[in-house]
């Protein structure tokens, strides 16, 4: 007991001061990690709090055609973008974001584990090209998701309805197997790289250096200041040998058709005008394509993603005879061979049918040709035998890569005797020949090496390269090679080809396989194939189903004597090589009339439309006396316009 | 008794330390709203201050030992108020805390009844009879703080309610506790925090508090919330070094209420270590030197009174400092003389002017 003035025990006092010293000292101690012991890491991570490295997007270099004319633009469009280095729990918000911008939330969880191992200032493209109300999303939610952001891309525009898709390619965000792959080592996840085609051929020309710009930012990630920016290189506009009036009409004449078109330039090896049908429109995938569509196009049984140009390897049927009436000369036996066509031959006990069941009766090479008897040619193959065809067909390029300058061109096949043996193990039958004789059989070819043997012929044995590029116009030093512009010199006898190009000048008159393509005024020669796809017992098994119809082929160019362009035709399911010697025409008058339209060193186009001529002739003259020259002088009405020329490809202007 | 009141055993010394650190206070309340929609608030802070002053004196003029003889009626105007808030208060951030008084300002009851339980137990255990405390008395102190305490922990407003634990404690513990008694408060403190925590039936809080309390062990755990607020005040305090830095974090708002209960994080950010460690050294002395007016005090009831003040003080900073650096939860606890603040500010001032009254008396018996 004690009193009211009794003090209070100094020893608990003494203790509460104690007690205060600890509290200071864990305190102190608390200070002492963040500050000195951890500083390191929390100035990082203050550092990384506050500034953002911001992309500056490279735009992809333009894509234009020989004249400069535009084929594949840039447009601008937002992405939504995904800022890694603020501290939010983006698994936890990605069912919000996968709502607002009308993605999967599981694919946006899986876009960030797949990114988790870049580096956190790198912001993950969340998705391309977004639409306003998906861009209003994210200015909606500011606060809520400050890591969503938006950036300002270009975007790639390709013509519409899929024109030149396949040669043009299309571009994608690299992926995983293509970042472990040595050429793609200096890639990151996300770029957008050449998938296809051109854009793929030289994507390093075309895909610039993007730059990135290093941002202060407060936490609501508004940018308050800039530290520094690297610029953005933009990609090298790319010109191609392509002429866009030329592809135009090759596109409309294969429109709706499957099958391919390529024209060239039997000098350069440049290649004019490239189609593959059907064809699919690069727009919908330039960044990423929903599984469905995708499966959609590789499953569909016509190989819409297939450029069938130089993917297609198929039988060349009859066009084949020009490469068997080449080497039958140059051996000697075509030139004198004489045969009878009664509508088919026996060889080796199984009987040959030619097309025509009556038989062509008396045949020689150049009626062979320009008929295309296949009985004559049976027995040209019969006498030449197999390694001889294939020498020749070699020497032209049937059966190897033609060295094009576009991705994944494959080589087809051209059989021989050595070939069988190392495929099938097998010996090679003699009546096997027979069937290679008219480009049936083990032969498979595409439509570009068809094209490059049959300028070889057309140019009396200078083989070009075919190329989509000219190598003169390129960067310095970004072509290893030279081999664009190698010419491969194959030995022709000048009365063969002479010869031999003449027959085929005849297969669009009215004696020859395709009469009906014949245009007026324009000197064509050609040779027109129908290739089975199956035996004619085996289709006829499946009601001559239009599946098995059989392909149609034309290879042809113009003039007959030194060429300025050559033109292969795949028209498949087109059943006669007639169909498809159409469409080679249509493209061979759209490239004439443009050589007329196009003036050459004449006269600019006077103003009133009118051109002042004199003329000298011979003619019976008015008095009556023999052959009199004659002289006048005319006023040409010239039309006022020309017909318009395309300025750029389709939807790009 | 008390006659002879002269300023000149006013506590200047311990004012100047108080003015000092209240001063680095405005400092960094400026640095930190600068360019914000808050700037200015350095301005009405140092009215404030002056404001406390001014009550401070007001407050050493009155004889504690006659608030003292009054303090019952004080503790039941007190739960009144409490009670009031609970049924009139002002709803707002989802809790009722303030009653709006006529002219627009808004009074905060659980402010003053922090300086009403001081003295109530300050009078409590002065008039205790043994020199152990008894089971009895142990539990009335314990009701005496507890029901204040229940009563604000209903707004909710669970911050102020834990400055009333050490009042209860600093009490109990000069006033004789037996270990036993320590104990049983460590247990019911286990016991409570288990069932507070572990048995979903029990509402005592609302899920952002415990999330807020359990944040701080795991700040990845829920990076925008309570987590988010100790990780950033965190990366503010060690991004400042030893020397301090460019107070990055505060000026880009990356810091939660820099200004406020964060205004440690912030003055460590653009000071470091060394001046952190200064703050803190301040405050130490003033701690110290109110013990040091607690064992001059001329009677049972001043010792009391000013250990009471500190206590509530220590536990301030504990808990607030402890926060800043990722010990403790984030409780909404300001850091006392220099958060911004008027109620914090007056409260202190007003703790402080009790303690004055207690010193000027010391030689008065």
């Amino acid at each position: 007991m004690f009193g009211r003035d009794e003090k209070v025990s100094a020893l608990r006092l003494t203790a509460s001061q104690y007690i205060i010293l600890g509290i200071f000292l864990i305190l102190a101690w608390g200070l002492w990690r963040l500050q000195v012991m951890q500083s390191d890491y929390y100035s990082l991570a203050a550092e990384r709090n506050h500034t953002r490295n911001v992309p500056v997007l490279a735009p992809r270099g333009k894509i234009l055609d020989r004249e400069g004319r535009i084929i594949v633009d840039n447009y601008p469009s937002f992405s939504a973008l995904l800022l890694r280095d603020s501290s939010r729990d983006l698994n936890g918000d990605a069912d919000l974001i996968a709502q607002g911008l009308h993605l999967n939330s599981d694919e946006v969880r899986a876009r960030i584990k797949r990114f988790a191992s870049m580096p956190q200032y790198q912001p993950i493209f969340l998705k391309e090209d977004i639409t306003p109300d998906e861009l209003q999303f994210i200015e909606a939610h500011r606060n809520e998701l400050p890591e969503l952001d938006t950036i300002m891309a270009h975007r790639r525009l390709y013509p519409r309805n899929g024109f030149m898709a396949h040669l043009v390619g299309y571009v994608g965000e690299v992926s995983e197997d293509m970042l472990n792959q040595p050429a793609f080592e200096l890639y990151n996840p996300g770029d957008v790289v050449g998938i296809s085609g051109v854009e793929r051929q030289y994507n390093t020309l075309l895909m610039g250096k993007n730059g990135s710009r290093q941002a202060l930012v407060d936490s609501h990630g508004r940018e308050v200041g800039r530290l520094g920016e690297t610029e953005a290189i933009p990609g090298k506009q790319l010109k191609l040998t392509i002429d866009l009036d030329l592809q135009i009409a090759a596109e409309e004449a294969l429109a709706g058709k499957n099958g391919a078109v390529v024209a060239m330039d039997p000098h350069t090896g440049e290649i004019l005008a490239m189609v593959s049908g059907p064809t699919f429109d690069p727009n919908d995938f330039a960044v990423r394509v929903s599984r469905d569509e995708w499966n959609k196009l590789v499953n569909d049984p016509d190989k819409p993603l297939l450029n069938k140009a130089i993917q297609a390897q198929l039988a060349p049927g009859s066009t084949f005879k020009i490469i068997m009436s080449v080497a039958g000369w140059q051996e000697h036996i075509a030139q004198d061979l004489h045969v009878n066509c009664t509508g088919g031959a026996e060889f080796y006990g199984r009987r040959f049918g030619c097309w025509v069941k009556g038989g062509h009766g008396a045949v020689t090479l150049e009626k062979a040709i320009y008929q295309s008897c296949d009985v004559f040619f049976y027995t040209l193959a019969n006498k030449l035998g197999i390694d001889r065809i294939a020498k020749y067909a070699t020497d032209f390029g049937l059966g190897q890569k033609t060295g094009i300058d576009l991705p994944n061109e494959v080589s087809g096949v051209m059989p021989s005797e050595e070939w069988k043996i190392r495929n099938f193990k097998q010996k090679w039958f003699a009546g096997e020949t027979i069937s290679v004789g008219i480009g049936q059989g083990a032969v498979a070819i595409t439509p570009v090496q068809l094209l490059r043997a049959v300028s070889a012929i057309s140019m009396g044995g200078k083989m070009v390269v075919p190329h989509v590029i000219n190598p003169t116009e390129m960067p310095p030093g970004y072509l290893e090679t030279g081999h664009y512009t190698e010419v491969k010199s194959v030995a022709l006898d000048p009365n063969g080809w002479n010869f031999i190009t003449d027959a085929m000048s005849r297969v669009l008159l009215p004696e020859g396989t395709a009469p009906s393509a014949h245009v007026p005024g324009i000197d064509i020669a050609g040779k027109t194939g129908s290739a089975q796809i199956v035996s004619l017992t085996t289709r006829a098994k499946f009601k001559n189903s239009d599946a098995l119809a059989q392909n149609g082929w034309f290879v042809g160019f113009t003039p007959r004597r030194n060429p300025d362009i050559v033109v292969c035709v795949l028209f498949q399911g087109g059943e006669h090589g007639r169909l498809a010697a159409r469409l080679a025409t249509q493209v061979i008058k759209a490239y004439v009339d443009k050589q007329k339209r196009t003036p050459q060193k004449m006269v600019e186009q006077p103003q009133n439309g009118t051109v002042d001529m004199g003329g000298l002739w011979s003619a019976p003259g008015d008095y009556g006396d023999k052959d009199g020259l004659q002289a006048a002088g005319f006023a040409i009405d010239l039309p006022k316009k020309r017909s318009v020329l395309a300025t750029a490809a389709p939807g790009m202007n | 008794m008390s006659r002879y009141v002269s300023y000149r055993d006013f506590d200047w010394l311990l004012l100047g330390f108080v003015l000092l650190i209240c001063g680095l206070g405005v400092m960094e309340i400026q640095s930190a709203t600068v360019h914000t929609k808050f700037a200015g608030s350095h301005i009405r802070q140092i009215y404030w201050i002056l404001a406390g002053v001014g009550v401070m004196f007001l407050m050493s003029l009155v004889n504690y030992q006659a608030l003292l003889d009054q303090i019952h009626w004080f503790y039941i105007a007190s739960i009144a108020s409490l009670v009031a808030v609970l049924l009139f208060g002002t709803k707002a951030l989802g809790a009722k805390r303030w009653i709006k008084m006529p002219g627009g300002n808004h009074f905060q009851p659980s402010e003053w009844v922090k300086l009403v339980l001081i003295l109530a137990v300050a009078k409590f255990f002065a008039e205790m009879r043994q020199r152990e405390l008894s089971w009895g008395d142990f539990f009335k102190a314990g009701a005496m703080v507890g029901v204040p305490m229940l009563l604000v922990l209903k707004q909710p407003d669970l911050g102020t309610a834990l400055t009333y634990l050490p009042i209860a404690a600093i009490g109990m513990f000069l006033g004789g506790m037996q270990w036993k008694q320590g104990l049983a408060v460590c247990l019911a403190a286990i016991v409570g925090l288990g069932v507070v925590f572990y048995v979903p039936a029990v509402h005592v809080l609302k899920g952002y508090q415990k999330q807020r309390l359990t944040s701080y062990q795991d700040p990845d755990s829920d990076p925008q919330g309570a987590g988010y607020q100790v990780k950033q005040s965190m990366i503010a305090v060690g991004s400042g070094g030893i020397w301090g830095g460019k107070g990055t974090q505060t000026h880009g708002a990356f810091l939660p209420v820099p200004q406020t209960d964060f205004i440690f994080a912030a003055f460590s950010e653009e000071h470091g270590f060394v001046g952190a460690l200064a703050v803190l050294l301040l405050y130490f002395i003033v701690l110290m030197r109110l013990t040091q007016n607690a064992q001059t005090a001329p009677d049972r009831a001043g010792t009391f009174v000013v250990m009471g003040v500190v206590a509530v003080l220590s536990f301030h900073i504990l808990v607030n400092v402890g926060m800043v650096v990722g010990f403790m939860p984030v409780t909404g606890i300001p850091l006392p003389l220099m958060s911004y603040g008027g109620s914090s500010v007056l409260f202190m001032f007003l703790a402080l002017g009790m303690v004055m009254n207690v010193r000027m008396r010391r030689f008065v018996n």
